[in-house]
């Protein structure tokens, strides 16, 4: 039972943590310069990350379904299954699953080491709200960065995708772009991107959490780091779930 | 330098413990506006949970402790800032932040807790950085700084806002004798200039004899000496005879 307990517990603070943000977020000071300064510290250093990635997950998938397709002489949809495969379900799950990586490790280290260094008692001391200076700004940049990162990991894969279908067909890009674009609506792309929001709200917040949260010195920051990625990443598959049922809900043409 | 009347700290039958270990029993002391008070002791016997104790950083178990008119362990959010802006606090390894300069360091709080324009921050940040000799290396990260420099950063961030009270954790350790008198000086300029209450945490007999104007002595958890360094010099305990002679 112990270990229930605790995970009960786990889950009581993480929630009431996660809350927190959102009353502290509409609470000023605002903080817009932190925010900006976050959104470049995680979101340009991960497009390195995430646009080699895209490539090759998209030139994977081609080089994947073409043969099937083919097969079936369907070899004119291979851009369209591409392309939907990308904004719908591969594009936002695997972007949220990298910067799960990317970011949360970096969040969580960071925190952590600030606690192990006395850094964040320093803010507290200046009479600064170190959750709110701290902590807000990086979950709301997550938020943020989420959405805009996937829209490059979807473009990087659908051209990894055109430059696999190239090699093997030379179809024009003009084409390939039509009959991408062919069968996507714009709740095929617009949910599923901003869904990537609430991959940012987990992976800020759960990554703040073990980091803001540790007191194990310096065995904390590696601990931290570890713990956002995992339980990151874990979160954001079983979110997934709820989120597509939510998506299916609201646009019902996008579950047929 | 002041309108309080009474004690800038005080500390009233301060009881902390973390689970099983006691720390602070039944500790009461007080400091006043412009004494200094050093705190000795042997390591692990509570002189930093003291400090962060007056602080608030960490809550007492039982007991009060007193920053002028205000019981800070019951303090809402908003009073609590109110009263921590009384205070500044130079942390064991300085604790500055490390992804910014150290202007950057420096500003923050002047950005955040007045209503100073950008010129008036540069102007306070330069007066307190000339003071402790750092003007030059302003726009370094602290990672650039030593152990020396960064101590004085810490201690220019702590002055910054010019504080009532000066809390100042182990200021002179790991530092070299000629480095550690000029912290030392530094703290003594404080309280003579400005009157600044300062509760040192240190472990250099030789700076507390320096600075202070009482030595309160902990041990295991007990405040087991209180008062001028030649009372302390006599005291019945032996722990605090050793403290300040050795």
């Amino acid at each position: 039972m112990t270990w229930l307990i605790k995970a009960l517990d786990f889950i009581g603070r993480l929630s009431l943590f996660g809350i927190r943000v959102f009353t502290d977020v509409a609470r000023p000071p605002f903080e817009g310069s932190q925010v900006l300064r976050q959104i470049v510290e995680v979101g340009t250093k991960s497009i390195p990350l995430v646009l080699p990635s895209g490539l090759a997950l998209g030139a994977v998938m081609t080089l994947h379904t073409r043969s099937t397709l083919v097969t079936f002489g369907a070899a004119a949809m291979i851009p369209a299954v591409q392309a939907l495969a990308f904004f719908v379900e591969i594009g936002p799950l695997v972007a949220g699953l990298l910067l799960a990586g990317r970011m949360g490790s970096g969040i969580g280290a960071v925190l952590a080491n600030m606690r192990a260094t006395e850094q964040i008692d320093g803010i507290e001391s200046l009479s600064i709200d170190s959750f709110k200076f701290l902590v807000v700004p990086r979950v709301v940049a997550c938020m943020i960065a989420l959405p805009l990162l996937t829209l490059f990991m979807d473009f990087a894969g659908l051209l990894g995708g055109f430059l696999s279908e190239y090699l093997s067909s030379r179809i024009s890009p003009e084409l390939y772009i039509t009959r991408a674009f062919n069968y996507i609506e714009w709740s095929n792309f617009i949910a599923p991107t901003l869904k990537t929001a609430v991959f940012g709200y987990i992976i800020g917040t759960v990554s703040a959490y073990f980091g803001y949260t540790t007191n194990r010195g310096a065995q904390g920051v590696g601990e931290a780091a570890t713990n956002s990625v995992v339980v990151s990443s874990l979160l954001i598959i079983l979110a997934d779930v709820f989120l597509i049922k939510c998506i299916f809900f609201l646009f019902p043409e996008n579950a047929i | 330098m002041t309108d309080h009347t009474g004690p800038a700290v005080a500390f009233k039958h301060v009881y902390k413990a973390f689970g099983e270990k006691h720390v602070l029993s039944n500790v009461s002391f007080s400091v006043e506006p412009g004494e200094a008070l050093c705190l000795l002791g042997r390591s692990g016997t509570g002189k930093s949970v003291t400090l962060k104790l007056i602080v608030s950083l960490l809550k007492p178990d039982s007991g009060e402790v007193w920053i002028e008119h205000d019981n800070v362990g019951i303090l809402k959010e908003e009073q609590l800032s109110r009263a921590r802006r009384k205070l500044g606090y130079l942390f064991q390894d300085a604790a500055l932040f490390d992804s910014l300069t150290l202007y950057e360091n420096l500003a923050l709080p002047l950005t955040r807790l007045t209503s100073k324009s950008a010129d008036e921050i540069d102007a306070a940040v330069d007066r307190v950085l000339s003071e402790v000799g750092l003007v030059a290396d302003k726009n370094k990260m602290p990672a650039e700084l030593s152990g020396g420099m960064r101590k004085r950063a810490g201690l220019a961030r702590a002055l910054v806002l010019e504080p009532k009270i000066l809390l100042a954790d182990e200021p002179s350790s790991g530092l070299d004798r000629i480095t550690a008198s000029e912290i030392d000086e530094l703290l003594l300029r404080q309280k003579k200039e400005r009157g600044t209450a300062l509760i040192v945490v240190t472990h250099d007999v030789h700076g507390a004899r320096r600075i202070a104007d009482r030595i309160a002595v902990l041990d295991k958890g007990d405040l087991v000496a209180c008062g001028p360094v030649a009372d302390v010099e006599r005291s019945e305990n032996e722990v605090a005879r050793r403290l300040i002679w050795e």
